[in-house]
């Protein structure tokens, strides 16, 4: 693309891209995000590819390469434009079909459709689909729409023009007043106003100024950062252009996994296209404002997605947290005023500045404003990111756009905010959900991990899970994080293991309550979280595996008998048919039993019981 | 050194020049250190090897062995073409500037780039930093001293100073790198053939006199010999009977064929030590001496601060302090000596030492030391020399030339070796080398080459070569390393297996009579193997 | 320039400081004892102990001591029941992962976590359970590394690092088995100035020629110079039976108790069997042992007899710059007074 000099020149760009985008343009849109890649989207491209050009129809069907979609449980997802139909899990050989039918003639293809699991209702367009029908998407609207390695399309969409606003329409002092004004906090977990942040950098002495994007994505089971870079990494670099414009940066680093290739070329692409554009470099549309944006990828320790951590790793040191202050706003990055964000944080950005503070903060609740993409999964029939309002209560999140747990198993407990989070059971589900809410449940927002369970799940091992999780990513900096997370695991999965004391839930709480009052960093503070809140909801679980060394979930190996209950089978013989070492001897209509020689404790039997009766 | 060494951390610019800072003063270097990496001074490193230094310097000046004076008289040229001198201390504080100006002017930057090897941007780059500080200090030692022309480097080092006014001030000064615990010390008690303690001039017959009295003997005011002169000397048969204390000439003096030559020549050589040396094996008599942790006494480091060591165990054997030793000998050579204590002994030296006149023991121990000058019992001690006005009233730059090493590598002697000290081992070894952790780490002299000139005459790290010089040759193992330069190979001299200055070139600085122990032109031959 | 002073209360008690102090330094000069095991003089404050917790009356958590700066006003207490209870279990933390080898350590007596655990009398810890395995790096012959008594501190790395520019260790691994270690366990390349070793406060860390020589408290100290170069470190022997067993440098001296590795383990050659134990005298081409008064004399005569015979000009000096200034003048008075000639130099050239 030729480089642009001017507001001029920028606005008439974007005129030409809007004219050429055909609102009536047949659109096959198939998402090539890393979920529906890994089902298999890349091939059921070239088929759409190879099809159309079969037909004859290059010249009227456009086929769209888009980032992820959100639905991940379904993909491969095809929409297909202007209608929006939604077909799901299409395959290769379902091409064909589409095009003959759908395309040609306008038919629908009823086994392509999305089925709710529990009406049987099929839905033939995307907003009506039930996981999308209660989102509200807005930082992921364009994700399904444009080509992320294309900069047309974003500016097609209305991209950049809230860094064009902000640079020639207004102050740096009046851009941090907006988005103070709007009430966004920071969606990586600590959920610090942004606008505060960029206001302590931007009056900090010193220069230069680093802005450092976090894209350390590091909760298990999260991913929407990833999903944003990899499907328009063009609104995460605006948002970092304006909030540098903001507080006087002119560098930015995005700090991003290695484990994200998908998400790494397309910001490369991106950041290249920025540049030859002239959007990024120096003197951006002729201004005095110069900003370059470097990637530094990172190596996948947790810790790291520590703002300080962060900072040292981009050093080149070791990715270990330092005592606050002095605040990386005043010595950060090389020592220097520094403001880091997270990704969805930046990606809030533009919109606040093209639709004003106003329009922003009536999304939401007193203190949580806008909206905030949540990654959906466990034991839940729809997993996927969901981005929901603030306020939204986690019922409608869980039930309404998750379809709640499937086999019609019963809810138990939604564990919330990563690794460091807190589990929440059925009696809060309908508290409406915003930072605050959350932290007073016992959980956190955190990065927006949301994994269901269910009754098979037993929750000392859950916190036993995450527990284990933390001490293993633990920098080993602090010694209550090291030393006191160890010995907490220890003490949790000795419980597992039905050698656990009355003492120690005692002692528990105490390590739980000294490593969160000590230790150094937030990754040590909400270590015992896991813990805690499951203390607090499940107390019952770990007196049963304590006192009665039993696990009512049927879940800690140590503690099954691997008995088949006989008053509760149902004596239909699936126990027989799945398990692997023949331990299980069945005869029709009656109660099956397990040769312990014989059984190897991988619990197949218990996890296809239909009745819970193997104990 | 006119600055203390924790003034070198308070200094914006340090340029440090012939000095390995890192491993012949590792206290000193934590100081750089600290300059560069906490208060955020730049640091300029002039030598031919990658020391431990360049890597956080900014700027290495990586200059060809014996090619100081032609390196600062550019940066001078440098500071005076751009404006850059400090016209008012010129001015107040010197004299000679013109004569000096018009030397330095014919160093332009091409004819300085070629004759130091270093790029003439680099050079530029280095005057404006070193003159635009607000404090500078050049720290120096032996790589500046030990050349014919060691005299003339450290008055080009000092023209460099004055010209920017970076002298007499606090954190910016001329500081030479002392490379002994008491080098400072001996020099300050008139160790030295042409000067009394305090470096009162023999000569001056009025203080002549004054030591005449207090000594109650007739003293000669013809000046004495210097080491190297006194060996020649006894070659010559001019010189019959030497007294070493604590001193191993044969390790440690150029060409120690010649040495060993001169001290055969002796008719009668005492030896003082507390080990049998390779000086003391060729004595007539050897006199057992103890070692610091066995004496009471004062020294005096390279900051001029006088510090007191301490006894702190009983004597190995029958040792005797060598100021006992000392005051037997002079006692039965009719001179009585009877000093008590060392104590005792200090009190004669401040009387005698204007500059050490205001030092007791007591405040010493007190007060963490004292730095000369310190001329009465109210003087707190000196922190940095030549403040307001120099030793001589005005300060006299010095034109000087380059001139090149008195032996240049040629076809036959195609290397060109440099010789000093590691830092796992101290002087002549007699020490060091008789501490098994320092010689399990270090265990013995390595001839450091760089992996091209290793490659081109066939040798493989840790192969034994033969070093020869036209004074001698050595065996010793190759190292390849990659702080050599082509061309140029080191060699530590602690050694008495593979004794460095069996090569060295004994030619002198005429005036401070130092051999030129950093450049000597040397060939190296595969050892034939299968013998 | 002075630093306009700024008033806070510490423990109910106002006191004055200068505003770029951090709470453990006013503290400390207040005579406010709070317990701290990574805080370490000239190296960056690192946070990593939390033994230095306070409470400051209005900020939600408890903070560093040794990294938060004072502010006028501030409330702080250092000594409530919450903090006393979160440090114990800090210590008990420690001490549930720490090899219980007091009778055998070097450090024994000279141990922060020893004196922590009689503070607190924490004789049993509650929290039993994994240790790290004692994993001795051993493989030079100054410094000896025990990972299971390392706490870490960060002492070592900060000193390796930020005093001696070196970097030779790290922190390597994560979680529990995080340790002190050369980064990607490449071989170490160390300078072996010891500085992590009086850095070191527990055991993990020790000298390998003071071993089993008798503890720092056992020895007599007698304070001096550093015989080697010309920088003038002040060292303290350690001495038992007569041997120096050890040494260290007062971080008050002017080298800041900083040494190299000869300064700090350089002084075996002391009781090195070499040492010359008495006179020597050549005879038939051999020396050979002589008694003090022989061998005086016989130097005496002989330079009585070279002076007669030649002339003073034909005897000559050399001193010691490794002697003491009392030597050296004594040396050069006797050149001059005694054998009458200036034919006095020593090797300062050199």
């Amino acid at each position: 693309m030729k480089k642009i000099n001017s507001r001029e020149e920028f606005d008439q760009l974007k005129k030409e891209l809007e004219m050429l985008y055909n609102q009536n343009k047949k659109r096959i849109i198939v998402c090539k995000g890393t979920g529906c890649t890994a089902s298999g989207s890349v091939k059921v491209i070239e088929a759409f590819e190879q099809e159309i050009e079969r037909a004859g129809l290059s010249d009227t069907v456009e086929i769209k390469r888009t980032g992820c979609h959100g639905f991940c449980e379904k993909g491969p997802i095809v929409a297909i434009l202007p209608e929006d139909i939604f077909y799901q899990q299409v395959s290769v050989e379902d091409v064909p079909e589409i095009i003959e039918r759908t395309i040609r003639k306008g038919d629908l293809i009823d086994k392509l459709l999305y089925q709710d699991p529990k009406t049987k209702q099929k839905y033939v367009y995307t907003h009506d689909v039930p996981f999308y029908a209660k989102q509200k998407r807005i930082i992921f609207h364009h994700n399904g729409l444009i080509d992320p390695t294309r900069i047309e399309d974003y500016l097609g969409f209305g991209g950049y023009e809230a860094f064009v606003k902000a640079i020639f329409e207004m102050t740096p002092e009046e851009v941090i007043d907006e988005v103070k004004k709007s009430g966004l906090r920071g969606r990586g977990g600590g959920g610090f106003l942004t606008g505060l942040k960029w206001e302590f950098c931007s009056k900090a002495k010193g220069k230069p100024k680093y802005l450092i994007c976090n894209a350390d994505e590091g909760d298990p089971g999260a991913f929407m950062d990833r999903s944003l870079l990899e499907g328009n990494p063009h609104l995460v670099l605006e948002g970092m252009l304006i909030a540098g414009y903001a507080i006087g940066a002119h560098r930015g680093y995005i700090y991003v996994r290695a484990e994200y290739p998908l998400a790494i070329t397309n910001l490369k692409i991106a950041i290249a296209q920025g540049q030859e554009l002239g959007i990024l470099g120096q003197n951006i549309l002729g201004t005095d404002f110069s900003f370059d944006v470097m990637i530094k990828e990172g190596a996948g320790a947790f810790v790291c997605g520590e703002e300080t951590a962060l900072m040292a790793s981009i050093e080149g040191r070791r990715g270990m947290p330092r005592p606050r202050p002095p605040f990386p706003a005043v010595k950060g990055l090389w020592g220097k005023p520094s403001n880091i964000n997270n990704v969805e944080t930046f990606a809030n950005v533009p919109f606040i500045i093209t639709k004003g503070s106003q329009w922003y903060s009536e999304i939401g609740t007193e203190k949580s404003k806008g909206t905030k993409i949540f990654a959906l999964a466990g034991k839940v029939n729809n997993t996927g990111l969901v981005e929901v309002p603030m306020g939204i209560t986690l019922r409608e999140i869980i039930f309404d756009i998750g379809g709640g747990p499937p086999k019609g198993r019963k809810f138990k407990a939604v564990q919330l905010g990563g690794p460091s989070g807190g589990c929440i059971p059925e009696e809060h589900l309908d508290v409406p959900i915003d930072y605050d809410s959350l932290i007073s449940l016992g959980a956190i927002m955190g990065s927006g991990g949301m994994i269901v369970m269910d009754a098979a799940n037993c929750m000392v091992d859950v916190a036993r899970f995450f527990l284990e999780f933390i001490q293993n990513e633990s920098c080993g900096k602090c010694i209550p994080c090291r030393i006191g997370t160890k010995r907490m695991l220890e003490i949790v999965t000795r419980i597992t293991e039905g050698k656990g004391e009355e003492a120690d839930l005692e002692l528990l709480q105490e390590l739980a309550e000294g490593i969160k009052a000590t230790a150094l960093c937030g990754l040590g503070q909400t270590a015992p979280n896991p813990v805690l809140s499951t203390l607090r909801y499940f107390a019952d679980e770990y007196r049963a595996h304590i006192l009665e060394k039993r696990c009512p979930a049927h879940c800690c190996i140590a503690l099954i008998k691997f008995e088949v209950d006989v008053d509760l089978c149902k004596r239909c013989g699936l126990c027989k048919k799945v398990c692997p070492a023949g331990a299980v001897s069945w005869m029709p209509k009656t109660a099956a039993s397990i040769n312990k020689s014989l059984c190897i404790k991988c619990k197949t039997c218990i996890e296809n019981c239909p009745a819970q009766a193997i104990i | 050194m006119t600055n203390s060494i924790a003034e070198i951390s308070q200094a914006k610019a340090i340029l440090v020049i012939g000095s390995n800072t890192t491993e012949a003063h590792p206290i000193i270097a934590l100081q750089v250190k600290k300059a560069v990496r906490k208060n955020g001074s730049k640091l300029i490193v002039a030598d031919p090897r990658p020391i431990a230094l360049t890597k956080i310097a900014d700027i290495w000046l990586q200059l060809r062995p014996g090619t100081n004076i032609a390196l600062l008289n550019g940066m001078m040229k440098v500071i005076i073409d751009e404006g850059l001198a400090d016209q008012r201390f010129i001015a107040e504080r010197t004299e000679g500037y013109e004569e000096f100006k018009k030397v330095v002017d014919r160093y332009d930057l091409e004819l300085v780039s070629q004759i130091t090897g270093v790029p003439a941007s680099l050079i530029q780059e280095a005057a404006r930093i070193y003159a635009q500080a607000e404090a500078a200090s050049i720290l120096y030692a032996m790589g500046v001293t030990q050349h014919r022309s060691g005299t003339d480097q450290v008055l080009a080092i000092a023209n460099l100073a004055m010209l920017t006014g970076n002298v007499g001030k606090e954190n910016s000064g001329v500081n030479p790198l002392r490379g002994q615990n008491n080098v400072q010390g001996a020099c300050d008690m008139g160790c030295l053939p042409n000067v009394l303690p305090g470096y009162q001039s023999i000569a001056d017959p009025h203080i002549l006199s004054r030591f005449e009295e207090k000594w109650g003997v007739s003293l000669s005011n013809k000046p004495g010999l210097t080491v190297t002169e006194i060996f020649q000397g006894a070659l010559a048969g001019e010189i019959k009977g030497l007294y070493i204390m604590g001193e191993n000439p044969m390790l440690s003096d150029p060409d120690i064929h010649k040495v060993e030559k001169a001290l055969r020549s002796l008719d009668f050589l005492v030896v003082q030590d507390i080990f049998l040396t390779e000086t003391a094996q060729m004595a007539d008599v050897v006199l057992p001496a103890v070692s610091f942790a066995e004496k009471e006494g004062t020294v005096t480091n390279t900051e001029r601060r006088v510090q007191k060591m301490n006894k702190a165990i009983q004597t190995v054997g029958e040792g005797m302090e060598d100021w006992k030793i000392i005051c037997e000998l002079a006692t039965l050579m009719g001179y009585p000596m009877r000093y008590r204590c060392a104590e005792e002994i200090f009190q004669e030296i401040a009387d005698l030492t204007p500059s050490y006149g205001g030092m007791t023991y007591q405040r010493i121990e007190q007060e963490g030391g004292l730095q000369w000058p310190c001329p009465s019992t109210q003087h707190p001690g000196t922190k940095y020399l030549h403040h307001r006005r120099f030793a001589r009233g005005l300060g006299k730059f010095t034109p000087v030339e380059y001139s090149p090493p008195a032996e240049i590598a040629d076809a036959e002697y195609p290397f060109t070796l440099t010789t000093g000290r590691k830092l796992f081992h101290y002087h002549t070894g007699s020490m060091s080398r008789r501490v098994a952790p320092l010689q399990e780490i270090y265990p013995e002299g390595y001839l450091e080459i760089s992996a091209e000139d290793a490659q081109a005459i066939n040798v493989a790290s840790h192969e034994e070569v033969v070093v020869k010089s036209r004074r001698g040759e050595i065996k010793v193992r190759a190292l390849i390393s990659d702080r050599m330069p082509r061309g140029v190979v080191f060699l530590p001299f602690h050694f008495h297996e593979s004794p460095a200055n069996a090569l060295t070139n004994p030619v002198i600085d005429p005036v401070a009579k130092i051999p030129e122990l950093k450049v000597c032109a040397v060939k190296i031959e595969r050892l034939a193997t299968g013998d | 320039m002075e630093e306009k002073k700024i008033y806070l209360s510490i423990n109910g008690k106002e006191v004055a400081s200068a505003p770029s102090q951090t709470i453990l330094e006013v503290a400390r000069e207040n005579k406010v004892f709070i317990p701290t095991l990574c805080d370490c003089q000239n190296l960056s404050p690192f946070g990593a102990c939390r033994l230095c917790l306070v409470e400051v009356a209005g900020l939600p958590k408890l903070v560093p001591a040794c990294s938060t700066p004072v502010a006028a006003g501030m409330k702080i207490r250092t000594d409530s029941e919450k903090i006393d209870q979160y440090r114990r279990l800090i210590v008990e933390l420690l001490l549930s992962d720490h090899e219980p080898d007091c009778m055998f350590c070097e450090k024994a007596g000279d141990c922060l976590l020893q004196d922590l655990a009689y503070q607190y009398g924490l004789k049993n810890s509650r929290l039993k359970g994994e240790r790290r395995a004692a994993l001795i790096d051993d493989s030079n012959p100054f410094i000896e590394r025990d990972n299971s008594k390392c706490i870490l501190c960060g002492r070592c790395v900060r000193v390796c690092d930020e005093v001696q520019g070196v970097s030779a260790i790290g922190f390597i691994g994560r979680g529990f088995q995080t340790r002190i270690g050369t980064p990607f366990n490449r071989k170490l390349n160390c300078e072996f100035c010891g500085q992590c070793i009086a850095s070191c406060p527990v055991g993990a860390l020790t000298s390998k020629p003071a071993r089993r020589k008798g503890r720092k408290w056992q020895t007599r100290w007698v304070k001096t110079i550093c015989p080697y170069c010309g920088c003038g470190c002040n060292l303290t022997l350690h001495i038992k039976d007569n041997e120096i067993v050890g040494v260290h440098s007062d971080s008050s001296s002017p080298n800041e108790g900083y040494l190299c590795s000869k300064g700090r383990f350089g002084y075996e050659f002391v009781h090195h069997p070499d040492r010359l134990q008495f006179p020597l005298i050549r005879k038939g081409g051999q020396l050979v042992r002589a008694e003090w008064y022989e061998a005086l004399r016989l130097v005496a005569t002989k330079f009585q007899e070279i002076k007669s015979r030649h002339g003073n000009n034909t005897l000559a000096g050399l001193s010691s710059a490794k002697c003491t200034n009392e030597e050296n003048y004594l040396f050069q008075k006797f050149v001059r007074a005694v054998l009458g000639t200036n034919n006095v130099d020593h090797c300062a050239r050199l």
